[in-house]
């Protein structure tokens, strides 16, 4: 069986935004940490470090989790998103991000990363998601710029699109 | 807010597990969701040796129902009990009660188990196994036993398990024909701890009402058929001998007074549903 000592680094594979990623780290490298120090993807912020705040929210198999929660050496073999996957081309907003902007979704941006990718695994799976469900979907972020009715209306809005056959 | 050194084991196998904690007893932990475990590593309340990996193996990730009982083994996270098609008729207590287990986020890789193992004292999992009266497997590289959820928590944080036992899985009775069930939960916001979590079985055998929150760990009284003449009585004994504690969340008098009002609505909401299943 596989047993990766606590002083050396090893190597970790994973599929990371479509394409296969493999870093050495420390077992107890948090992925939060893998994503921003070891492969330079800063759009994953990292907030409270013990799965409260929501910032460092990604998508692991599909379903929005903590990035602080999981250990490098978890990592093998999961299938992660993080905030970069979600623009189709540099410089265009997905549509999820464009209501953000238009609703006035975010003030400082911290929160934000961790918000639309739970906001994105959700309406994947459910397109016709009521206000209430996504009120209970961020009930696991903290935001202390918004007071979170815009960030509601964002979702909102973005629901409303993606139904019309938005991008 | 980064975790001590800890070597990593992968076992292919269940028997593998319980070799690596044979070997390394106390100095092992078992991981599978870690969304308990990690906070305590990144905090360094936790300083294990080694981990490992229990969240890879199919056999262990696996909801069986048998003999009036779900059997969740140790690698099932809990958004995966959650989905159960129909969990809200095999076992409506848990489907009512998981919802309010932390946030999607974290139920999608945190485990039915590891919550068990953990035995926080406020959390919903082990409250819903002492209300049910159900079992934790425990099993050694030489031995199996089963314990009863009443036997199984020892106090904050602590359970019966030995250093070289894998909880391999628990089980939860099914709802039997004509019972009724209700939970509620009051905390700071929705996902927190909770201050007081308060589960009520009712059906033709009498009325359980099980507090969460308050305690050392939850606990299960019998109410008796639950009648209204003296429950109030009944219900104040029972905040009363909670051992409640002020702390920066609440006054003991708050959580007496929640276990007093809650307790009244949990036991009326699971008597209408048992009086609904048996008309």
């Amino acid at each position: 069986m596989p047993v990766l000592n606590a002083t050396s680094r090893h190597e970790v594979t994973f599929r990371l935004n479509g394409a296969e990623q493999t870093v050495r780290v420390e077992n107890r490298m948090l992925l939060s940490d893998v994503l921003r120090h070891e492969i330079g993807l800063t759009g994953t912020h990292v907030g409270c470090e013990h799965g409260v705040c929501g910032a460092c929210t990604v998508q692991i198999d599909g379903a929005p989790a903590r990035a602080c929660l999981v250990l490098a050496a978890q990592a093998q073999g999961m299938e992660i998103r993080t905030v970069e996957a979600l623009t189709a081309e540099t410089g265009r907003l997905s549509v999820l991000q464009q209501a953000f902007r238009e609703h006035h979704g975010l003030q400082c941006g911290f929160c934000t990363s961790g918000i639309l990718m739970t906001l994105d695994a959700l309406l994947a799976a459910e397109p016709d998601a009521s206000e209430a469900v996504i009120r209970d979907a961020l009930s696991g972020h903290l935001c202390r710029c918004t007071g979170y009715e815009p960030i509601v209306r964002a979702a909102l809005a973005a629901r409303d699109t993606l139904r019309k056959g938005g991008n | 807010m980064k975790p001590a050194r800890f070597s990593f084991v992968r076992p292919q196998s269940r028997q593998e597990i319980l070799d690596v904690l044979t070997e390394h007893g106390s100095d092992a932990s078992v991981i599978a969701g870690g969304q308990t475990l990690v906070p305590m590593l990144n905090m360094r309340l936790a300083k294990p040796k080694v981990l490992i990996d229990a969240a890879r193996l199919p056999d262990l990730a696996r909801i069986e129902e048998r003999d009036g009982e779900l059997r969740i083994g140790c690698a099932v996270r809990q958004a995966q009990l959650e989905q159960l098609p129909n969990l809200v008729t095999k076992q409506p207590l848990l489907a009512r009660a998981i919802p309010f287990i932390g946030h999607i986020q974290t139920r999608a890789r945190g485990t039915v188990c590891g919550s068990i193992a953990h035995a926080d004292p406020s959390a919903e999992l082990p409250l819903c196994l002492i209300a049910l009266q159900g079992k934790v497997h425990l099993r050694t590289r030489r031995k199996a036993r089963t314990v009863r959820a009443a036997d199984f928590f020892l106090g904050m944080m602590s359970t019966v398990r030995e250093p070289d036992e894998l909880i391999e899985a628990v089980s939860y009775p099914t709802a039997a024909p004509g019972t009724g069930f209700a939970f509620q939960e009051i905390g700071r916001r929705h996902g927190d701890f909770a201050i007081v979590a308060i589960a009520a079985i009712a059906s033709r055998e009498g009325v359980s009402l099980t507090v969460g929150g308050i305690d050392d760990i939850a606990r299960r009284f019998d109410l008796g058929a639950g009648q209204d003449d003296g429950l109030e009585d009944a219900l104040n004994d029972i905040a009363w001998s909670l051992n409640a504690r002020d702390d920066l969340h609440a006054s003991a008098a708050y959580r007496r007074e929640i276990t007093r009002r809650l307790g009244r609505q949990v036991i009326h909401q699971a008597k209408a549903e048992a009086a609904r299943c048996q008309s």
